[in-house]
């Protein structure tokens, strides 16, 4: 049992950590960036220095710790979404070809692919109600992060035969975009007769689908993971700092109990967020261990998230509530994060659903 | 970074869980499985069990039982205790005062104490708390007066858990009242439960039993080779103590056995669809709690406590309590007269004894967040 990293790794954590502080140098640069089309600065960085083909060249112990360092600045870059989550289903199911067409393109941030999962009124099933036949798509996906920005869509889709398969759409989609809560865009995705082409062999892709997903939920865990560490050093920064009743605000006990309730939840999340990348880099690791452990993770990021997101911005007072100050924007990056792959309820229940086929659950066995 | 646990730990592992499963009396891991009360015998028998197998004392100096044992393999050996419905050594010998006289004490009470402090031959009870100085220790008032070979001391402790059965007591007590902090002139020392004008007054328990006493001390006269190292330098020895024994503070394996005692009362009373999600939550913090324990534990360097440890105090005890909570609500109305709720209510003690959470949280927000 090792959660330490080498010093290769280190060495990764660093240079992202110096690239995304340097595009993203302050809460007010990123906000200038996420006004802006398409909302986004580092991409071409994160292609040049290798970042984007991580998950493809790298274990993901690499995807994780680079995704903590996004989330520590809470870079508005679409990371998990397009590289890790799309780009991971390329690399999982494409056929030899798409892969040889698309996955240096992606790594190279040539082209941005984003998958088309979750659709209006449903929660966060692959089961899809968009429908493939003869070659054309017909339905609608919704909330589609980056849609409009993205060249590339993997949409999911019910088959005439039953199952859920994965296709890919090139080019113009009817998209109605829309700002989302931590500053990124999303959009409603229209599919009327839209030709795509299968990815892969085809068939009923739902395993892989879950299993990408999964990867997804826990690089996701580190970005918030990031997120939350930084809302905690804000919160203890403006503690010492912040000036009331002729006192700083660390004179008053019951606000230096909160922040190490605050800490105690960060601590926690912290070592279930770590081993569940450990659990994905095992080799021998099954698809239901890995959303196992996706799960535990998912359930920290959103029970953690919450208490700590919110409490710092408690702990701010009225400055906390404003757009000038950052750790507002940290509390819904966590919130955007839980609710793209799955609230609290959604992986308690699907814990809920095998926690009674064990006695002990044993993270190491 | 690496999932499994080396094959060392590995073998190690097994070979714990091969030996508390085999080795202790199953009338007693039956006991601790069904939540029981154990009787003085049974712990002793327990322990003894665990000592004849050099497994009661690891942490103390190897001449004296101890294992050269990484902290890693210390964490295991509690955990797969737990997990086999074993009790931990008593803490007051194991962990408390068996350390202390082994690395303060003199040659003559190491040899005189240490053996049957291990073996339990001699049951120690602890004599820190006074009405006036719980968290706030250092506020104590017994004092012991110097008087020839002997010291004679008068005063009052309490919270004396188990006191009952103790045949010898170690006590902070004031030898120096004039000491410029309060910290200062106090001295550690050693006292026979039988000594002429020492009392045990057992306080009774919202869950309606016995388990800690009143000791009082009127003139009780102590041998002076009793004292514990130098005199007035207990402050030292009780941090020593105090901040010895981190091991196993999170009760996770405690924890992780009553929550299965949990889910098969749930299946048993057709209610585990019911409680699944309540228990999958559990299980959710106790798997974060396990691997934060494991993450201070392979990443303590020697015998220094992790600087989070307060952090698996304060999630441990919440989560004994958050089992013992689930087991009382799967009683029913069954609860009014079970023994899962004198658990329950007993279990309100792990959040307050041992540092409360709010100490805990102030050594947090002090020592970690520096604030």
């Amino acid at each position: 049992m090792d959660f330490t990293i080498d010093s290769e790794q280190k060495a990764l954590v660093k240079a992202v950590r110096g690239l995304i502080t340097n595009v993203y140098e302050s809460s007010e640069a990123r906000r200038e960036v996420t006004k802006t089309e398409p909302g986004f600065a580092a991409w071409d960085k994160l292609a040049e220095m290798g970042v984007l083909s991580l998950p493809f060249e790298a274990s993901p112990v690499e995807v994780s710790l680079a995704a903590e360092e996004l989330g520590k600045v809470i870079a508005p870059d679409p990371f998990v979404e397009a590289i890790v989550l799309a780009g991971g289903l390329i690399e999982a199911l494409g056929t030899d070809e798409q892969k040889k067409q698309y996955v240096d393109a992606i790594a190279g941030g040539e082209v941005l692919p984003i998958l088309a999962w979750l659709e209006p009124g449903k929660r966060w099933s692959t089961q899809a109600s968009v429908t493939f036949a003869d070659g054309k798509l017909n339905g609608v996906k919704a909330p589609v992060v980056q849609a409009e920005r993205a060249d590339l869509l993997l949409v999911t889709a019910a088959l005439p035969e039953g199952g859920t398969g994965v296709f890919l759409v090139e080019g113009a989609t009817a998209v109605e975009t829309a700002v989302t809560n931590d500053g990124s865009r999303a959009a409603t995705v229209t599919f009327g007769d839209t030709p795509a082409v299968q990815l892969g062999e085809g068939g009923d892709q739902t395993a892989a689908l879950e299993v990408a997903l999964d990867r997804a939920r826990i690089a996701y865990a580190h970005e918030a993971l990031g997120a939350m560490e930084t809302a905690l050093t804000t919160t203890v920064g403006y503690l010492k700092t912040r000036k009331q009743f002729g006192v700083t605000l660390n004179t008053f006990q019951a606000l230096n109990h909160r922040a190490a309730d605050m800490y105690v939840a960060l601590e926690l999340a912290r070592s279930t967020i770590t081993w569940a990348t450990i659990v994905a880099a095992d080799e021998d690791t099954t698809p239901e261990q890995l959303a196992t452990a996706a799960s535990h993770a998912a359930l920290q990021v959103s029970v953690a998230g919450r208490h700590i997101g919110l409490d710092a911005i408690q702990l701010h007072g009225g400055i906390g509530m404003t757009a000038e100050y950052s750790v507002g924007h940290y509390a819904s990056r966590l919130l955007a994060i839980e609710h793209l792959v799955g609230d609290g309820e959604f992986h308690r229940a699907r814990l809920a659903a095998t926690v009674g086929d064990h006695d002990v659950f044993d993270p190491i066995g | 970074m690496r999932l499994q646990l080396s094959a060392e730990d590995q073998a190690f592992r097994e070979e714990m869980r091969e030996f508390f499963t085999t080795q202790v009396p199953q009338d007693i891991r039956d006991a601790v499985i069904n939540r029981g009360e154990l009787t003085r015998d049974q712990i002793v028998r327990s322990q003894q069990a665990l000592n004849a197998g050099g497994l009661a004392v690891p942490g103390w100096p190897v001449e004296w039982g101890g294992k050269d044992w990484t902290q890693l393999q210390r964490h295991i050996w509690h955990e797969e205790m737990q997990l086999a419905g074993v009790m931990p050594p008593l803490a007051f010998n194991a962990s408390m005062v068996g350390p202390v006289i082994a690395t303060f004490g003199s040659q003559e009470l190491k040899e005189r104490f240490l053996p049957a402090t291990a073996n339990l031959d001699i049951w120690w009870s602890q004599g820190f708390s006074e009405p006036d100085a719980g968290s706030d220790l250092a506020g104590l008032r017994t004092t012991a007066v110097r008087d020839g070979d002997e010291y004679v001391v008068n005063g009052q402790k309490t919270w004396t858990t188990l006191g009952q059965y103790g045949d010898w007591i170690f006590t902070l007590v004031r030898t120096d009242p004039d000491a410029p902090k309060k910290q200062m002139g106090i001295s550690f020392l050693l006292i026979d439960m039988k000594s002429e004008g020492l009392t045990v007054r057992p306080i009774e328990l919202i869950d309606g039993g016995h388990e800690v006493n009143e000791v009082f001390f009127d003139n009780v006269r102590v041998p002076a080779e009793n004292l514990v190292g130098e005199e007035n330098k207990g402050w030292t020895y009780a941090k020593f103590l105090l901040g010895n024994e981190r091991v196993g503070i999170a009760r996770v394996g405690d924890s992780q056995l009553h929550l299965a005692s949990a889910k098969k009362k749930a299946k048993e009373q057709g209610v585990f669809e019911q409680y699944a999600s309540r228990i999958a939550d559990i299980e959710n913090q106790l798997t974060a709690l396990e691997l934060t324990a494991l993450r201070v534990a392979a990443g303590s360097s020697g015998d220094k406590p992790h600087p989070a440890s307060s952090v698996l105090k304060i999630k441990g005890s919440q989560l004994t309590q958050a089992v013992s909570d689930l087991l009382v609500d799967l009683e029913g109305p069954a609860a009014i007269t079970s023994r899962d709720t004198r658990v329950f209510l007993n279990n309100r003690k792990v959040s307050i004894y041992g540092g409360s959470n709010e100490i805990q949280r102030q050594i947090i927000a002090g020592t970690i967040l520096g604030l």
